[in-house]
């Protein structure tokens, strides 16, 4: 099952070229980039593991290719999703979000129906 | 290593259409050269620096190097990009960190790297304060100086013989490791005096053999330290008046003399001493004052320096 998540989620995967131009853009408008990675890529698991701090200062996206690179290695059977922060007042937010590495064997959810009472559908998504 | 991207100018072969035999193919050195500007980036550096003349030849040198390189990709005859770590030695005040300044702005625009910005450090800010502190705090650095230059002043600071526990020996390992695997992503400016440069060096075998261009900076001459001075005070808006002209000489030669005598660095100290002593003098005089006696600094400003007291 392909998980769908932030932006880009529904093209093939990015390439590393096409990733580090994406990164390009989001310095260009002064977003600090950062790197999350889970094993639990669930709809409503907002907060991500992080890895190190987010980048700040930076002109290159080289030196976030080399984070993602050594993120990669450390949790090859992990999501790795990479963010931009815009810190401009009035934004304060995440501009862009988008996965960057997903592994081999993909997580599977699946829709759960719970009866309630008064014959209430209660939904919820679980792993499969 | 993406020459052709960033607004330089691609190198184009002038002759021979793909498929001919690439020892025809011809390359128009000096239509690459007019492209990329070298040339007015080289006048500009010549206007803008006094003297330095051994640095300014060894920057039109690497300038052609890297042109002829450029040429070499297009015509498909090199693989790995060259490399262009530096190492600037001098005495105080001879104008490293001016030059490295322009350094990364000449890199750009020959197109060697990507942004052209310069990161300046020190080893305050690439060695940590206890274990584990120091590899990512260098990281930081580095991550913040890809696509540009990356300068660290005073680098023999990083190595701390006299102290075998030091965190410094961690940083310059990752250096090295990055100035050898990631070439195309950023340049290294080491600087520092001369001598202690030279132990630096011969403790650390690693940096010299990875560091392609060693550059020395002179002792600037009498008339050129005036010329600087001249400079500075006219960025300003001063000027000296004959009289302080000639006590300016006179003062280079007597401040020479001195112990801890610092090149440009010492005439910017005396210049902004002198500023002190005019405004004193111009406070003490009554009555209003001209933009002219604003502006001008005279010989009693230059000659009340205590160089001159003994």
């Amino acid at each position: 099952m392909r998980i769908t998540q932030g932006a880009f989620s529904f093209l093939p995967d990015l390439t590393d070229e096409q990733i580090a131009a994406q990164i390009e853009y989001a310095l260009a408008h002064g977003w600090a980039v950062s790197l999350e990675f889970t094993d639990d890529p669930h709809p409503r698991h907002t907060y991500w593991d992080m890895w190190g701090i987010p980048m700040f200062d930076l002109k290159d996206a080289a030196g976030v290719m080399g984070e993602l690179k050594a993120c990669r290695a450390a949790h090859p059977d992990s999501y790795i999703r990479l963010s931009a922060f815009d810190s401009t007042r009035g934004w304060e937010t995440v501009r862009l979000a988008f996965m960057v590495h997903r592994p081999k064997e993909e997580v599977a959810y699946r829709l759960q129906r719970t009866e309630g009472p008064g014959r209430v559908q209660h939904y919820s998504v679980v792993r499969a | 290593m993406t020459i052709g991207t960033i607004g330089t100018g691609q190198a184009v072969p002038v002759a021979g259409a793909a498929g001919d035999n690439p020892a025809d193919a011809r390359v128009d050195l000096k239509a690459l050269y007019h492209e990329t500007q070298i040339d007015a980036v080289l006048a500009e550096l010549d206007a803008a620096l006094i003297g330095l003349k051994p640095v300014k030849r060894r920057i039109r040198e690497i300038a052609a190097y890297l042109l002829v390189d450029k040429a070499r990709r297009t015509l498909g005859l090199t693989a790995t990009p060259p490399t262009l770590h530096m190492a600037f030695t001098g005495n105080p005040g001879t104008g490293k960190t001016t030059v490295a300044l322009r350094m990364a702005s000449i890199l750009h625009r020959l197109g060697y790297v990507r942004k052209g910005h310069l990161v300046s450090v020190t080893r305050d800010d690439l060695v940590g304060q206890y274990i584990g502190h120091t590899a990512p705090k260098t990281k930081e650095v580095l991550k913040r100086a890809m696509g540009g230059v990356l300068f660290i002043d005073e680098a023999y600071y990083l190595y701390r013989p006299e102290n075998e526990k030091d965190y410094g020996q961690e940083a310059i390992e990752i250096l090295l490791q990055v100035m050898e695997n990631q070439r195309e992503d950023l340049v290294v400016i080491l600087a520092g005096y001369g001598d202690r440069m030279e132990t630096f060096f011969s403790a650390n075998p690693g940096f010299r053999s990875r560091i392609a261009h060693h550059i020395d900076f002179p002792d600037y001459e009498d008339a050129e330290l005036v010329a600087i001075t001249e400079t500075l005070a006219a960025a300003e808006g001063y000027r000296f008046d004959d009289g302080a002209r000639a006590a300016l000489v006179d003062y280079v030669t007597a401040r020479r003399r001195r112990p801890s005598f610092a090149n440009a660095r010492s005439m910017r100290n005396a210049f902004d001493r002198a500023r002190l002593r005019q405004a004193m003098r111009l406070f003490e005089a009554d009555g209003p004052v001209d933009q002219d006696a604003l502006r001008t600094i005279t010989a009693a400003e230059i000659r009340a320096s205590r160089v001159f007291s003994d």
